[in-house]
């Protein structure tokens, strides 16, 4: 399997005031598989995001390697091939977006990329159609909705055509409604497009289909597999500040109770079949 | 300090082309002491009916009275209001503006034209209430985390000591462990000093927790209102309008549907572990 993104020992500390140095990421060794649907969960303060900002060279180990389609991140000839390989969304949708109409924002990669303009105007539409915001591509983005202004901010991502995606808590401020667009709109691109999804959230139900899922504390990786191996460890969870599906907890604790529950139902229909059997 | 409101109307850009309204013959009433949930979606009048609370807006039609005065009347001083009503707006973070933690929690209150002595007890109560050191006190509120800086904000509005605290969607950004934090804080709060506490969210799971009532809101109307259970039981309207019950009390309802005997209006994990035990034990020989 070929691999998007590796680290390799991969630590990073930053100088606040004065001399006090912090140790935000130690020592994480990952590698991330092509077309895969990744996430990351943690607290505030885990290292996610900081992790997340390594994999497009917005951020350089203090230690180790980060490794980008093979490119070194430390290595500045491939800074734009980095950034165009591997494409990073922020939280607030309002601070990402430049343009005053829709289709000039999500031009602004492209742009910026020296591609020729017939072949900008066939990307935007392909990336705002992939977002489903197409028939808004004449709108000024201020009368656009979060969950629409995120998806904006997605195009203009997809624009550059990136094999990887990083997005660093999308849903963060968005409502549910809102939140449900995005995720479905990454969900598409990732079983659709093909393209590598790193979904950092603190959101637990947005991962819970993912391909693999790891969670982060104290700038380390403390659990990594699959959303049922993960979600199972739910004291570790819990200790550690996150929280799991409501049902998942009830498995807990009827666990604990003594009946013979699988810890891994992470859904309310797997809930269903398994005490209705 | 009660709440009722009647008939209440907004419209946005009233008499031009882009008059939207906002709140539609909204009417319902808040007894001291309780704890109210708002919930709707973005666009749902939420925000907009809070505003109304605290003289912010005035409506197009209707009457909101606190404590039997009407607020809507000219003649009522709306500084007076505000002492009595204090509304912690969304990102509370973004304005704080002073160059310590001590003088933006004193803001309020210097306005209020309090002494300085009383000022000084006000601040330094609230930042206890809040649980915020009081060696912080002369830190830039810029210096601090970000759910720090959310709990310096709450402190500002209850160093007024308001008798209707008003917040919309506190926990908002904030990671599940802040979330938790925040919201036993507000209910700790709204426990001790007996205030009725207003919270808005989107979250149901939020709300199901601690409200003694809850307003759905949709499109500017009152869509449901009553206790978090008659609410749930609405499970159906609730899923059209997007807003969804919280993940136990949707189980709940599933295995109603195939003979288990549990309630559907199930709040809480809790409630819900005792009767599937019951079933557990009863069905199967475990």
């Amino acid at each position: 399997m070929e691999h998007i993104i590796t680290t390799q020992n991969l630590s990073f500390e930053y100088h606040a005031e004065e001399q006090t140095r912090h140790l935000v990421l130690k020592d994480i060794n990952l590698q991330f598989e092509k077309g895969q649907f990744i996430g990351i969960i943690g607290h505030n303060g885990s290292g996610k995001s900081t992790l997340a900002k390594h994999f497009n060279a917005l951020l350089l180990p203090t230690e180790g390697k980060v490794h980008v389609k093979g490119m070194d991140t430390k290595d500045t000839n491939h800074l734009w091939d980095i950034r165009q390989t591997a494409g990073l969304v922020f939280q607030n949708p309002d601070n990402q977006i430049v343009a005053t109409i829709v289709e000039e924002d999500v031009a602004f990669g492209p742009e910026n990329l020296g591609i020729p303009p017939d072949e900008i105007r066939e990307r935007v539409e392909y990336a705002l159609k992939a977002v489903g915001m197409w028939e808004y591509k004449d709108y000024p983005p201020h009368m656009l909705s979060g969950g629409q202004k995120q998806r904006v901010a997605i195009a203009g991502i997809i624009a550059m055509k990136p094999e990887c995606i990083i997005l660093d808590e999308p849903t963060a401020m968005l409502d549910p409604i809102g939140r449900r667009e995005v995720i479905s709109t990454i969900k598409k691109l990732n079983k659709e497009d093909g393209i590598t999804v790193i979904l950092i959230t603190h959101f637990m139900e947005e991962v819970v289909d993912a391909d693999r899922v790891i969670v982060m504390d104290n700038g380390k990786v403390v659990l990594d597999g699959t959303p049922k191996e993960v979600f199972k460890e739910v004291a570790l969870l819990k200790k550690i500040g996150l929280s799991v599906p409501q049902v998942t907890e009830l498995a807990y604790q009827l666990k604990r109770e003594g009946f013979d529950v699988p810890l891994d139902i992470l859904t309310v229909e797997e809930m269903v079949e398994f005490l209705c059997r | 300090m009660p709440i009722k409101v009647e008939n209440l109307s907004f419209v946005y850009n009233e008499g031009t082309p882009y008059a939207t309204v906002a709140l539609n013959n909204v009417t319902f009433e808040i007894q001291d002491e309780e704890f109210v949930g708002i919930i709707g979606h973005t666009g749902s009048g939420k925000s907009t009916l809070i505003q109304h609370l605290n003289g912010l807006l005035k409506p197009t039609s209707g009457k909101i009275y606190i404590n039997g005065v009407d607020i809507t009347d000219k003649k009522v001083s709306l500084k007076d209001v505000r002492k009595e009503v204090g509304l912690v707006f969304q990102y509370p973070e973004y304005q704080l503006f002073e160059e310590t933690i001590f003088k933006d929690i004193a803001f309020g209150p210097t306005n209020l034209g309090l002494s300085e002595e009383e000022i000084e007890k006000r601040v330094y109560e609230a930042m206890d209430i809040v649980g915020i050191s009081r060696e912080l006190a002369d830190k830039s509120p810029f210096e601090v985390s970000g759910g720090q800086k959310r709990r310096i904000a709450i402190a500002g509005i209850l160093a007024m000591k308001p008798k209707i605290l008003i917040l919309d969607e506190p926990t908002a950004g904030l990671d599940p462990k802040g979330k938790e934090e925040i919201l036993n804080k507000i209910k700790e709060i709204h426990d001790k000093y007996n205030m009725i506490t207003i919270l808005v969210s989107h979250s149901m799971e939020d709300i199901a927790r601690f409200a003694d009532k809850i307003i759905v809101m949709n499109k500017g109307r009152i869509e449901v209102i009553g206790t978090p259970r008659e609410v749930f039981r609405e499970a159906e309207k609730l899923e059209k309008m997007g807003l969804g019950v919280p993940q136990i009390t949707s189980l709940a309802r599933e295995l109603q549907k195939k003979g288990v005997a549990i309630p559907e209006d199930i709040l809480t994990i809790e409630e819900a572990k005792e009767y599937i035990i019951r079933y557990l034990r009863g069905t199967k020989n475990v």
